[in-house]
Parts: structure tokens; C-alpha cells; sequence
């Protein structure tokens, strides 16, 4: 027992040592895959990413705390994810906070965060009813998940049918990715059909998605009024390329965030005229002024992470700006454990349940009319239930609605309800208002 | 000169049966053992622990599970993936469904029902062999990504179909530090690997490898081929399912049918077939090269890469390890196409001549 206690307590000053010396750097571990059949996607994501936290550094860091970045490789492999995980949460100091950019990779870090007291921001991804931050005390779906993103498409249809009365007797066909990112909008869309009286038929293309024959010649068959897609990667090229082999109007299509940047539209072309996609608030934003800054300030001096051309396309958007809530989040959580002072991931998790992003502070990070004012809570790990719908022209995408918000009347209860059952199957004994204050 | 068994007179049937006849060979494993179970927690880290070492002795087991239905019985599986998820699936709704079930039964029953799963997408090989069969197990693999994607009540409603454990415990100690993770998964695997290695040495075992070598001449002398091939997917699928259990409950703690895809038998495979077909042993050795060895890589070369002066970005590290990794196998298979448990015994054969070989 004595050789073990010698050789715990010298790691344990080399590990204090360590975090000492740089205990003026704050750390963001990244997960990204630049390789893999998802790399399209997962490429630009990770460059804007990096390149908002250098802006960061260029800006003069958090109250004068610097950030540090590292990446480690995940190929989308939940084993390898894990393994990275483990593998930075304790480098430079401790991780702040990690983003798994993986349905699969954020189950397992769930379970694992809350021993570790690292949160995890999913900006619109992950487990949707972790908005419940009663339950999923570490968990941040920071502005949107797939629940919002599903109700915000059936808004959409609703409006293009002329209300949602309007919804009842058409047929929407949900084409998806098997896997639990793709099933993750099924308990939603259930919930509106039987609501409005609109059919819905279920339609599971197997990863990767590249043979979609099958399922467009049911589409063919059924001749839905409308077709949500739930693809990724490879999958969503491929499906709009059946639907003009198929001739079903694009027009009539709707993707969620994944589907809807240049990766997967670019190789169709004209092919994709008229397709939307929902967004999770932003969409692609060459002109804001955080891409212009990026560009001044990390690409001009040749630090920019990937090439000019893609900075402020969508999914690089997406990475900008889950870099800036993360590093948001540090500076509110500075304001309660002190200014220009290293923050813990424990801390961090504070920072991110009492995000107060008004369009002020919006306006001096760039994000101008990027996105809407976030703010959350215990009870709301989101923060923010507001969507947009673009539409590909051929070329580039544009905004073809207003901003919708989500039916809280809808997405509450199934929150709440789904949330609960995860508490009661892991006997987790939901967060008392006390807890909630601290 | 210290590894010759001169002078070691066997005087008993049970010395002369005895797992590991050599003295030598004796004492290196029990020292093996020993410093597994008492050196490596004094001296680990946690990210050994939590990223090396579990994965590693998880996917060792596996890979003995799968050694003894392709190496000792011949018959080609691509299923192990199938058998993994239906253990991991199996233990999660017996661990789940009743209420205090310990964990130990849910692993065992979980290994259990891969068995019946494992005997039933079996049957296939009383009638195809070779590459056919290995055809034919793949159906196992299709059967259950589709299996636990689409009927519910395998992933206990769940809306996504991912699921997740927690509060593990064996005989009352929490299931929580990587330590105990680690002790508990050695703990089985030390179990499993002996009951294994004296499976191969017995009766079963030789029939095992009489319907390997050549079915029809096995069948001549008297061996039933239903009964040694389907025994074969009995305990491969028995201990690759409690190997599946151990990945899900141990080292992801919550998965989805995706985590146990066709990439993984693959992977089990290429561990067999790299570390040695017939080799208890040689299952280590595969485990180790498939697992660590893109981890060591992956952390190695942006070392490597500081160290000569040049930054390599993540996806080039990815790529590389990817290049290396597979040039090493390429080698290795042209070095020794025995697998590294042939080098093993190359090694230990030349030790015994050391050092005056003829």
C-alpha cells in the first residue's frame, strides 16, 4: 500500500506542477474527423473551430487568459473517441469542456462526464431530451437539437400548406440515417402527427447510405407531399441525386442541419435547385463580421486552420460558433470565480448554465445577425428555441424563411417525459432547486 | 542455458498433463499473472487504465473467443462483431429488466444467449466451408445491426436504440474506478483464458482440430462434425459475448448497435489471423497489435514530428498511422504468415539452444 500511495502522490505533484505552470491557459480539447467517410463534414467544422479559438488568442483570450487547443483524431469511431477522450481531459490543467461532435461518441461521454465533472456542449446535436439540465446535470444542446430542428420543418410545411390545420391527411416521409442520429426526430414527428392528423411514414437508409434505390422507389410508390431528410455525409448527395433520378421535386424536400451545408449539396449541383434545409439558426455567413475578423486576424497572417475559401460556409459557421459558446460560457463562469483567472471544468459547467448572451454582447462577437440571443438555465440546457430554412439556388444557400420557434407545448412534456425515464432507468434522483442554485 | 527443461523428471500423470509442462514456462506465467494483478494498478495511470489496458485485455478475450472457432476449428466467422452486440444486448436487458441482478450472472447469461445465437448462425457450416462460410456469418452480423436497430424492446424502448448502464457492482465493490474496471475485466479474462487454453488441450479440443485439419478423415475416425463444429460456436460465441458485454457495460458504458459493426469483425479477425491461428497466446499478441499499436502510433509520430521540427496536422498523423499500420501488417504477414505467436515460439525454441545452438 506504501509504494502505491508514493507512487499516487508523485504523480499527483508531477500532475499539480504541471497544471500550476499553466494555470493561465485555458484548455479546449478538440474531437474532430478530418478522415473517414464523414470527413466532408466534419473537416469544416473543426477548422472553424480552431480558427474561432485563435480569434480568441488574437482577441486577448478570455479576460487575458489565454486558450490552448488541441485535436485528437475520432474517424467518427465511438472506441477511438473514448480513447481521445481520455486522453486529453487531463492535459494542460483539465479540459474545460468537451464537444463530441457524435451521436455515438456522446452517449458514451455522458456517462463518463459526470464522474470526471467535465460539461459537454452538443450545439444541436446529441440526446435531444438532455435539454433537461435537472436530469443531465453536464449535458449543453446549447441552441437546438434534432426535436427542435423536426418541429421546426413541420412548421415550415405547415406554413407553406397554409397552417397547420392544414397538415391534416398529407403524407410526410421521414428518409433517415439508421442509427440513433437518425431516429433521434421519430418520437417528435410521431407526436405532431398524431396531432394534426398527417401520416408518417418511416423510410431507414443503412449507414452509409450510398444505395438508396430501394427507398426512393417507395417514395415513388407513396408520393408523399413532403420528404424530410435525416441523412449525413455520403447519404445526402446520394438521396438528391434519387430524387432527380426519381423526379421528385427537391422543392418539396427538407433536410435537417446536417443535410443542409456545401458538402452535400455541391456535388449535385443544379441537381439540388430548390432543396431546403433547416438551420440551426445560422446558415452559411460569409459576410458576418466574426468571418471578416477570422479572416483579418488568423487567415492574413496564415494560422487559418483549412482553406479561405471555406471560412463562413455553414458547417464552419457551426464550429465558429460552438467555439465561441464554449468560450462564452469560460468568461461568464470568470465573472462568478473571478476575472482573468483559469477557470475548471466544474466551474465551466456554471458558465454554461447561466449563459447570458444578449444582442449586445451577439453584435461585439460578430455574430450580428448570425444568431439570436441565448440564455439558459437549469431547467434549460438549450438556451435558445429558434431555427431558420434555407434553400439551395445551385451555387450557394440563402434564407427562404423567417425565424421560427419551436412549440415549447410540443417539445416540453416529450422533454420532460423522455428525461425522467432516463432518470428513473439510471436511478439518477433529479436536481433539487438548492442544487440548481449552486 | 535457463530455458531447457533438462533435469525435469515428470514422475506423475497430473505433472505429466499439467497446463504448462516447462518450469520455466510455469514461472513466467504465474510472474505474468502476479505483476498484472499487483504491479500494473501500483504503477498505471488512469489513462492507461481507462484507454489501454481495458480495451486491450476486452479485446483479447475476444479475440480468444474467435481463435477457437478460426484457429482451433477452422470454421471462418465474420459474425464475431454479431456475437459481441447480441452478449453486450443480452446482459444489458437481463442487468436492466430485473431488478437486483448481479452483474457477474447478467455477463454470464449474456455470454449465454451469444451462445444459442452463436450455435443457431452456425448450423450454416455443417454444409459450407472456407470462404463460404465466412459468407454465411456475415448474415449473423446483417441480422443483428438490424436486430437491435429496429425491434424496441431489445433497447428497452429507447428512443434512439442507445443504450447505457451504470452502478455496476461485483459482490457489493462499485464497478467505478478505471482500477477496478481493470481488475475485473483481467479477473474473467485470466478465468476464461485458462478454462480456453484446457478446453484446447482436451478431448474437445483435438476434435477441434481434427475437423480443422480435414473434416472428412475426422469424420472416419469417429468425430461428429455436427457436435465439434457446433461446440466450437458454442464456446467461441460464449466468450466473445461476454467480451461484447464487457466493451458495452466496461469500456464505452453506453452504445449503440453501430459500436459492434461489421469493422469489428474484421478487426477480430485480422487479430487472429496477425497474431496466430491456433495460439492462445497468439491472441494477445493480435489484440495488442490491432489495439495499441494505432493509439502508440497516433500519440508517437506528432512526437517524432516535434522532435525532427515539422507540425503534422491531425488528419496527417490519421493518415499516416493509417499507412504504417497497414505496411506493418503487410510485413508482418510476409515475415511470418504464422502470425506473431509463431515468432513467439521461434524465439523460445532458439532460447532453449541459447547459447550453443548447433
Amino acid at each position: 500500500m506504501k509504494l502505491r500511495n508514493i507512487v499516487l502522490a508523485s504523480v499527483l505533484a508531477a500532475a499539480g506542477a504541471g497544471a500550476f505552470a499553466q494555470a493561465k491557459e485555458q484548455f479546449f480539447p478538440g474531437l474532430p474527423y478530418r478522415t473517414g467517410p464523414y470527413a466532408p463534414n466534419g473537416v469544416p467544422w473543426a477548422n472553424g473551430y480552431s480558427d474561432y479559438l485563435k480569434l480568441t488568442n488574437a482577441r486577448g483570450g478570455i479576460n487575458g487568459v489565454k486558450v490552448i487547443y488541441e485535436e485528437c483524431e475520432t474517424g467518427y469511431d465511438t472506441a477511438r473517441g473514448v480513447e481521445c477522450y481520455e486522453r486529453l481531459k487531463g492535459k494542460n490543467g483539465g479540459a474545460t469542456v468537451f464537444q463530441p461532435l457524435s451521436t455515438g461518441i456522446t452517449f458514451a461521454l455522458t456517462e463518463k462526464a459526470p464522474g470526471d465533472k467535465i460539461p459537454l456542449i452538443t450545439a444541436g446535436y446529441g440526446r435531444s431530451e438532455s435539454q433537461d439540465g435537472t436530469v443531465f446535470k453536464w449535458n449543453f444542446p446549447l441552441a437546438g437539437t434534432y426535436w427542435l430542428a423536426a418541429d421546426a420543418l413541420v412548421q415550415t410545411i405547415a406554413k407553406k400548406e397554409g397552417g397547420l390545420d392544414k397538415l391534416k391527411g398529407k403524407k410526410v416521409t421521414l428518409v433517415y440515417h439508421d442509427s440513433p442520429y437518425g431516429k433521434e426526430p421519430i418520437p417528435l414527428l410521431q407526436e405532431r402527427a398524431a396531432m394534426h392528423g398527417f401520416n408518417l411514414q418511416l423510410l431507414p437508409v443503412t449507414a452509409p447510405g450510398v444505395d438508396q434505390k430501394a427507398t426512393w422507389l417507395q417514395v415513388r410508390q407513396a408520393r408523399p407531399d413532403y420528404v424530410l431528410l435525416w441523412g449525413w455525409g455520403v447519404m445526402n448527395s446520394t438521396a438528391l441525386k434519387e430524387a432527380q433520378a426519381t423526379g421528385y421535386p427537391r422543392e418539396k424536400m427538407y433536410g435537417v442541419w446536417w443535410s443542409g451545408a456545401e458538402p452535400d449539396v455541391k456535388d449535385v449541383g443544379d441537381g439540388a435547385k430548390g432543396y431546403n434545409a433547416v438551420t440551426m439558426q445560422h446558415g452559411a455567413e460569409p459576410q458576418s463580421a466574426v468571418v471578416k475578423e477570422i479572416l483579418e486576424k488568423v487567415h492574413a497572417k496564415g494560422e487559418g486552420a483549412g482553406p479561405k475559401e471555406d471560412v463562413g460556409q455553414v458547417l464552419y459557421m457551426r464550429g465558429a460558433m460552438s467555439a465561441m459558446l464554449a468560450v462564452e460560457g469560460v468568461r461568464r463562469a470568470q465573472e462568478r470565480f473571478g476575472k482573468g483567472k483559469w477557470v475548471s471544468g466544474e466551474q465551466a459547467r456554471w458558465g454554461y448554465e447561466n449563459l447570458a448572451l444578449d444582442q449586445k454582447k451577439l453584435d461585439a462577437l460578430g455574430f450580428a445577425g448570425v444568431m439570436r440571443p441565448i440564455s439558459t438555465s437549469c431547467a434549460d440546457h438549450m438556451g435558445s428555441n429558434w431555427a431558420r430554412v434555407h434553400t439551395w439556388d445551385g451555387k450557394k444557400w440563402n434564407f427562404s424563411s423567417d425565424w421560427l420557434q419551436a412549440d415549447e407545448q410540443v417539445l416540453k412534456p416529450l422533454v420532460k417525459t423522455t428525461a425522467a425515464k432516463y432518470a428513473t432507468d439510471k436511478k439518477l434522483t433529479p436536481r433539487t432547486p438548492a442544487d440548481c442554485q449552486s | 542455458m535457463f530455458y531447457r527443461e533438462n533435469g525435469q523428471y515428470k514422475t506423475s500423470y497430473g505433472a505429466d498433463q499439467q497446463i504448462f509442462p516447462i518450469a520455466q514456462d510455469r514461472w513466467a506465467v504465474l510472474l505474468l499473472i502476479a505483476a498484472a494483478f499487483v504491479v500494473v494498478p501500483l504503477v498505471g495511470s488512469d489513462y492507461m487504465f481507462r484507454a489501454i489496458f481495458i480495451p486491450f485485455l476486452i479485446m483479447s478475450l475476444a479475440a480468444l473467443g474467435v481463435n477457437i472457432l478460426v484457429g482451433y476449428c477452422g470454421q471462418i466467422s465474420l459474425g464475431s462483431g454479431a456475437f459481441m452486440a447480441v452478449g453486450a444486448y443480452a446482459a444489458f436487458n437481463f442487468f436492466v429488466r430485473i431488478p437486483g441482478m448481479p452483474l457477474l450472472l447478467a455477463l454470464v447469461l449474456g455470454g449465454l444467449c451469444s451462445s444459442v445465437f452463436g450455435i443457431l448462425f452456425g448450423l450454416p457450416s455443417l454444409r459450407v466451408k472456407g470462404l463460404y462460410l465466412a459468407v454465411a456469418t456475415l448474415a449473423a452480423q446483417f441480422f443483428s445491426d438490424w436486430m437491435f436497430l429496429r425491434i424496441k424492446w431489445f433497447t428497452n424502448d429507447a428512443p434512439s436504440g442507445s443504450v447505457s448502464v451504470s452502478g455496476l457492482q461485483v459482490f457489493g465493490m462499485p464497478i467505478e474506478s478505471p482500477i477496478s474496471k481493470y481488475l475485473l475485466c483481467l479477473s474473467i479474462l485470466v478465468v476464461l483464458a485458462l478454462v480456453a487454453k484446457n478446453l484446447v488441450r482436451g478431448a474437445v479440443g483435438r476434435e477441434w482440430m481434427a475437423i480443422r485439419d480435414m473434416d472428412v478423415a475426422a469424420a472416419v475416425i469417429g468425430i461428429r462434425p455436427m457436435y465439434a463444429k457446433l461446440s466450437a460456436f458454442a464456446v467461441s460465441s460464449f466468450i466473445v459475448g461476454i467480451a461484447g458485454a464487457l466493451w458495452g457495460f466496461v469500456y464505452l458504458g453506453a452504445w449503440e448497435p453501430a459500436a459492434f459493426s461489421v469493422d469489428l469483425s474484421f478487426k477480430m479477425l485480422f487479430m487472429v489471423i496477425i497474431g496466430g491461428m491456433g495460439s492462445i497466446m497468439g491472441s494477445f499478441f493480435g489484440a495488442g497489435f490491432i489495439v495499441v499499436l494505432p493509439i502508440f502510433l497516433n500519440q508517437f509520430l506528432p512526437l517524432l514530428g516535434r522532435l525532427v521540427g515539422v507540425e503534422i496536422s491531425t488528419a496527417g498523423i490519421s493518415h499516416a498511422e493509417l499507412i504504417i499500420f497497414g505496411a506493418l501488417i503487410v510485413w508482418f504477414l510476409i515475415v511470418e504468415p504464422h502470425g506473431l505467436a509463431k515468432l513467439w515460439a521461434l524465439s523460445k525454441q532458439k532460447l532453449r539452444l541459447w547459447p550453443f545452438p548447433h
